[in-house]
């Protein structure tokens, strides 16, 4: 069962473009092979809200990846073992985004509704206005 | 008597001075709202969940000006009754906080660097 995942991973700053993007090519290969689907993007170099280990910054990389728990399990053991990646975290996403979409629909929904009405309520907001003064002076 | 009813007073008199210690961005008062019974008499604004406000659903661990403004300038996540927030997006909130911690995007502890 697919599933979605962010995974961000943050390499050491002193990284050489080309190894970085080998590291995340063999990543999305590894993901691919498997029968998922995954789109990375560079952040590029940040500084870091604390020193990990002896760094200051890091090159922060942000992963999307459809597949199955075992491929991110797979993935996050290559990242262990890769010596330049200084941290990683992996968010489940597919709930949030399923819970994104519903509040989404609904939304979307009410609009329509509340759009309908309110062209229709305008005159008819106008004519209680305009009658209720004319009994009262009669 | 009298000064039975000065002590809360005047305790609730330090409140928006400890709520103005974080860097927050635009806020409505700190306090409860409305007027208080015996002492001096207090018209806040109410405050109001600024997620709810703004529509803003996705509460993400990426947005980091976001969380920022509502992390205390110590590291710590602020508190619901001085920020306003309604408690499902506190929930969200402190759980993207804590995210964002661990990626290194925001300090567990202290100013970043």
């Amino acid at each position: 069962m697919n599933r979605n995942y962010e995974l961000m991973f943050i390499v050491r700053p002193d990284m050489v473009d080309e190894d970085l993007s080998k590291l995340i090519s063999t990543l999305e290969s590894s993901v691919t092979s498997a029968g998922g689907t995954a789109k990375s993007e560079i952040w590029g170099k940040r500084r870091l809200a604390y020193r990990v280990g002896k760094f200051n910054d890091g090159v922060f990389v942000l992963m999307i990846i459809d597949a199955t728990g075992a491929v991110i399990h797979e993935v996050e053991r290559r990242l262990r073992v890769t010596e330049p990646v200084i941290k990683f975290l992996t968010v489940r996403m597919d709930e949030e985004l399923k819970r994104l979409d519903k509040i989404k629909k609904l939304r979307d929904a009410k609009k329509k509704v509340s759009a309908q009405p309110s062209v229709v309520a305008t005159p008819a907001a106008g004519e209680p206005a305009a009658e209720p003064p004319a009994p009262a002076s009669v | 008597m009298a000064e039975e009813n000065k002590a809360p007073a005047a305790a609730s008199g330090d409140r928006p001075e400890r709520s103005d210690r974080g860097p927050r961005g635009p806020r409505p008062g700190g306090g409860p709202g409305g007027p208080r019974e015996g002492g001096r008499k207090f018209f806040r604004r109410k405050k109001v969940c600024k997620f709810c406000v703004e529509k803003i659903e996705a509460v993400n661990y990426k947005d980091v000006r976001l969380l920022a403004q509502f992390v205390a300038e110590s590291g710590k996540i602020t508190p619901r009754r001085l920020t306003g927030v309604c408690t499902p997006h506190q929930r969200r909130l402190s759980r993207a906080i804590k995210q964002a911690r661990n990626i290194a995007l925001l300090p567990f502890a202290g100013r970043a660097q």
